[in-house]
């Protein structure tokens, strides 16, 4: 440091805890309404320290099912919004690093157009165009599958652009010493490009796998089978019900279940998620 | 590799085994939006229906929310990948019956598949809310409401008011809701609902017209009449006990009830299915039903209440041995041990007079005061123009509107009148473009 | 924008390419060239009756005093939420910048709200704000403010602006850490000797510094309040109370999906890509310079 303040250090802990309070209060709250009775949520105001209903609770909802999301089981969900988010996640960065090696590394015909064309798709959320969309997928027989699930949401250049980003910044030495070497276009991407890329990877794997996990509107539209269900439109299904109370006990308890596995990823990865992340964008 | 295993199935059945007719019933779809309790007690309608016989399965399927389901439905039904049976709630109705290609009339489906049905079974106040100008019905009820007065006996007793009384004109309701907050209640009463409740109902209540055109029922180029006099009043007077608290407003649908729950107000003015809602969270004390409060000066009030919730449509597209399928379910839908089942189950209206009958027979409202307050409600009076229901395009954006002006009247934003003649204004622009999209 | 030496190969990089423009072009150029059509068509929910109306969608958007809300709804939440979330989370990150010991426990523990679905994140503000039951509502009714979402507009915005700013504090706070990080000690401590006091030290060298990934969080952020903030306001406010939190994105979704007013829907939707298109060229335009120089 550049001189050292006692007080400064002080104020930076104290703001730094306060920050994480302020954001962590939400979760708390999620937490303690999971570990409470029903009709303690009702009454104002919500507890706010745990109550002692928590096995009671979380055994029902992973045991039982939840009526309210269909009698869907936690487990089930859960398990679909995985398959969900890892095709996500894998098909989107198998297709676009492939993608953006041959825009950054070849030379052809319609580049820019191929570029373009993946580019214009940035960041036009599935709302927006969901019901032709809808269509296309009923038209192609996808409609209760995974493959309706993930693949739809594959089309999209966030990932392409990221890596094109990266590989601009590969210094070009590597790959004049590699046509030295007399490695083809298949040899250098395999040997030199793929492992340089390894944080990247990384990074994009903990964003798309947040992004395919926390999907709601496309996956409640095209699955009618329930086997197919994912555990965020479980949720949203548990608060909307007609004409009766939710389950505010049992929606906490899924709610901190669904929160689980993303937030798991993001820690357990913070370090290349971090680094690739931040990388990238330089 | 499909047809070994129906061979398979056959040879089976052959030699007596039975499994194989489970295989060749016929698939039903049903979606819904009953989530919760109710989305079992329909789970356990369709598994005694499929148990009941052999030729058919109803699949039910929870789509979301009302919206979520009716959107659904239609995308599903654009894409050709709809199911026969989809519930629709009543503001959905017009949408429905002017998609004259989509839709499978119950009373066709019926007469068409040959099964037995007597349009005079079902209760009109309830059935008449979805029938055609000949009154031919045209959709299967299902879960109807209507709303009615919920109290805190407790408060009532506490504020010096009879408890077995609840108050019975607008004035009362005022004169009452003082007398429970000088008791130290914060609010005298809430509303679940709005539109429906406030407005809707209150003009069937007090027999006059929502809209032109019998409420929209003689054609799509009805206009909403919600501005009258009557209406200004009633809301306006709201808006002036917001300012008290003598009226809470407390959100849209049923944001309102925990107000009701944790005390903080001592009446609630919401559904009648929200009657296994209350009681299983009012432990803390005693609940009584009322009827909805009306204003004395007007003339035929109390009229009848009309109906809120959903139906069962039928969806066209689909092959004749299916639909025989869905008449058959429809036919022990209506049955009255099912109906009288689902009504005391859930609290809204049997669409049979034998239901209503069986439970009446059984005791049921012996042991649950106040749970026939919506049948007697609802059967007041024999409907008039003004008090059949409600046909009007574009209804969700309609009260949405009416939600949305109501919000502004209760803010203080604008005078009654000011809100409802924008809302007036607002929602027969979205009427005429639903006349326009369906010439 | 392409390697000074490249490959030579006349099949191979249409063979790369193939997988992403085909799923382009089937999931997404496919259906928005629908929606694009759609703009010009009124027609029934069921799509049983069709007439094609040119742009009288669109006029009538521009007529529509509710769309013009909708776009300033957008405007102040956007910029609100980008406000709050860029300098709550660079306080944060000048503080744990400050901070050799325990910086990655506080890093582990801020970054996690990125994590939650906004659907679910919207689920979790309601209840937390929920003008009866919920906590937040309570504590704010305790120091004497009476707080109501579902009549007061000013009290809705906040909520939505609260949970949406919420979700993206971890992530600016990460590339603001990471480019505090960047900048040269050797500057700072020059500074110092120089007698400038932290807070000046700051707001001379440090924030100007940072000014790239300021200006590069500013287009996220307001990309991101534009559009992936849909489940938010769906899960707590509906767009109410009288339109005063409707934002574009939601505008759509409810006229498309919920009023089923397909046509008028989709216009919304042209609009609201033209408006993409536009900030993504901005950004695009802006990292390409970055690149190069």
């Amino acid at each position: 440091m550049v001189e050292n303040r006692r007080y400064l250090t002080y104020v930076a802990h104290a703001t730094l805890i306060l920050g994480i309070v302020i954001v962590a209060f939400p979760i708390w709250v999620t937490f303690v309404a999971s570990t409470h009775e029903p009709q303690d949520l009702l009454t104002s105001p919500v507890p706010i320290w745990p109550g002692g209903a928590f096995l009671e609770n979380y055994r029902q909802v992973l045991g039982v099912g939840l009526e309210a999301a269909g009698g869907v089981p936690v487990g089930t969900m859960m398990f679909n919004s995985l398959v969900m988010a890892l095709a996500i996640t894998i098909g989107k960065i198998a297709i676009s690093i492939i993608a953006a090696y041959a825009i950054v590394y070849f030379d052809f015909p319609f580049r820019m157009t191929a570029f373009w064309l993946i580019f214009v798709t940035l960041m036009l959320p599935v709302e927006v165009r969901i019901l032709p969309t809808f269509k296309v997928v009923a038209d192609l027989g996808m409609l209760n599958s995974y493959v309706g699930l993930s693949v739809p949401l594959i089309a999209s250049a966030t990932a392409t652009f990221l890596f094109r980003q990266f590989f601009l910044t590969v210094p070009d030495e590597l790959m004049e010493a590699a046509r030295i070497d007399g490695a083809g276009p298949i040899k250098f991407f395999r040997d030199v490009l793929l492992p340089l890329s390894r944080t990247n990877i990384a990074a994009l794997f903990v964003i798309l796998f947040i992004f395919g996990w926390n999907q709601y509107l496309w996956p409640l539209l095209i699955t009618t089978d329930e086997s197919f269900y994912t555990i965020v439109m479980g949720i949203q299904r548990m608060v909307t019900v007609a004409d009766a109370e939710p389950q505010w006990h049992l929606v906490m308890a899924t709610t901190m279940l669904a929160m689980l596995p993303p937030v798991v990823v993001v820690i357990c990865m913070q370090q290349l998620f971090v680094k690739g992340l931040v990388e990238v964008e330089k | 590799m499909k047809h070994g295993w129906i061979g398979f199935g056959a040879a089976v059945a052959l030699i007596g085994f039975g499994a194989a007719q489970a295989q060749a019933a016929v698939e039903v779809q049903w979606w819904h939006a009953m989530g919760g309790r109710l989305g079992e007690k329909v789970n356990a309608i369709a598994e005694g229906f499929n148990a009941s016989q052999a030729d058919y399965k109803v699949v039910p399927v929870y789509k979301g929310n009302y919206t979520e389901t009716m959107t659904g439905a239609i995308a599903a039904f654009r894409a050709k990948q709809h199911p026969h049976i989809v519930q629709v709630f009543e503001v959905g109705t017009a949408t429905m019956m002017a998609a004259k290609g989509a839709i499978y009339p119950v009373y066709e489906l019926m007469a068409d598949s040959g099964e037995a049905f007597d349009p005079g079974a079902y209760l009109p106040s309830v059935t008449g809310y979805y029938t055609d100008t000949d009154g031919n019905m045209l959709s299967m009820p299902f879960n109807s409401s209507t709303p009615v007065l919920y109290y805190n006996k407790d408060a009532f007793k506490k504020a010096g008011l009879d408890p077995s009384t609840p108050p019975a004109t607008w004035p009362a309701m005022g004169e009452a809701a003082k007398k429970l907050q000088a008791a130290g209640y914060a609010c005298g009463f809430t509303t679940g609902w709005q539109s429906w409740v406030q407005l809707e109902n209150f003009s069937a209540w007090h027999n006059v017209p929502f809209a032109s055109e019998s409420n929209g029922f003689a054609g799509l180029n009805t206009e909403l009449t919600f501005n009258s006099p009557l209406h200004v009043t009633h809301i306006g007077q709201l808006a002036e006990w917001q300012k008290s608290k003598i009226f809470d407003y407390g959100g849209r649908r049923s944001d309102s009830a925990p107000k009701f729950y944790n005390q903080e107000c001592a009446m609630y003015m919401n559904s009648s299915a929200a009657y296994a809602g209350v009681s299983s969270n009012t432990k803390d004390f005693e609940f009584g039903v009322g009827k909805l409060p009306y204003w004395p000066g007007a003339d035929g009030a109390p009229q009848n209440s009309i109906i809120g919730g959903a139906t069962l449509w039928v969806l066209a597209g689909h092959d004749a041995s299916e639909y025989k399928g869905v008449a058959k379910f429809f036919a022990y839908l209506s049955s009255a041990e099912v109906q009288a089942d689902w009504h005391q189950f859930t609290g809204y209206l049997p669409i049979t007079t034998a239901a209503a009958d069986l439970t009446r027979e059984q005791g049921f409202y012996d042991k649950n005061p106040g749970t026939d307050t919506a049948i007697k409600q609802m059967t007041n009076k024999a409907p008039t123009a003004n008090s059949k229901g409600l046909r009007l395009g574009n209804f969700v954006q309609i009260r949405d509107v009416i939600n949305e002006e109501l919000e502004a009247i209760w803010s203080g934003q604008k005078s009654a009148q000011e809100g409802l003649d924008d809302a007036v204004a607002r929602g027969n622009k979205l009427l005429r473009s639903f006349e326009k999209a369906n010439m | 924008m392409k390697k000074r030496i490249v490959f030579n190969h006349r099949v191979l990089p249409y063979a790369l390419l193939a997988p992403q423009i085909l799923i382009t072009i089937v999931f997404f150029i496919w259906p928005a060239s629908q929606a694009l059509y759609q703009a010009l068509l009124i027609q029934d929910a069921f799509g049983l009756s069709t007439q094609f109306v040119w742009f009288e969608n669109f006029s009538e958007l521009i007529d529509d005093e509710f769309y013009l809300n909708s776009f300033q709804v957008t405007v102040v939440f956007s910029a609100a939420t980008a406000f709050l979330a860029m300098s709550a989370a660079l306080l944060l990150a000048v503080m744990a910048d400050r901070i050799i010991k325990g910086a990655t426990g506080y890093k582990t523990l801020l970054i996690w709200p990125y994590a939650v679905a906004p659907a679910v994140a919207g689920v979790l503000w309601w209840f937390l704000f929920n003008p009866s039951i919920g906590v937040a509502a309570y504590i704010l009714r305790v120091f004497g403010y009476d707080w109501n979402h579902t009549l007061d507009g000013g009290d809705a915005m906040i909520l939505i602006i609260v949970a949406a700013a919420w979700k993206q504090i971890s992530y600016n706070f990460l590339f603001f850490l990471a480019g505090l990080q960047a900048i040269p000690k050797s500057l700072i401590e020059a500074a110092a000797i120089d007698g400038a006091s932290p807070r000046k030290r700051f707001w001379t060298i440090v924030f100007p510094l940072l000014s790239p990934t300021t200006f590069f969080l500013l287009v996220v952020n307001v990309v991101y309040a534009f559009f992936d903030t849909f489940g938010i306001v769906h899960a707590t406010t509906s767009g109410g109370p009288a339109k005063a939190t409707e934002i574009m994105v939601y505008k759509v979704f409810n006229d498309g999906f919920v009023a089923l007013d397909l046509g008028g829907s989709a216009a919304q939707s042209v609009i609201l890509m033209l408006i993409v298109i536009t900030l993504t060229v901005v950004q695009f335009r802006y990292i390409e310079r970055r690149v190069e120089y």
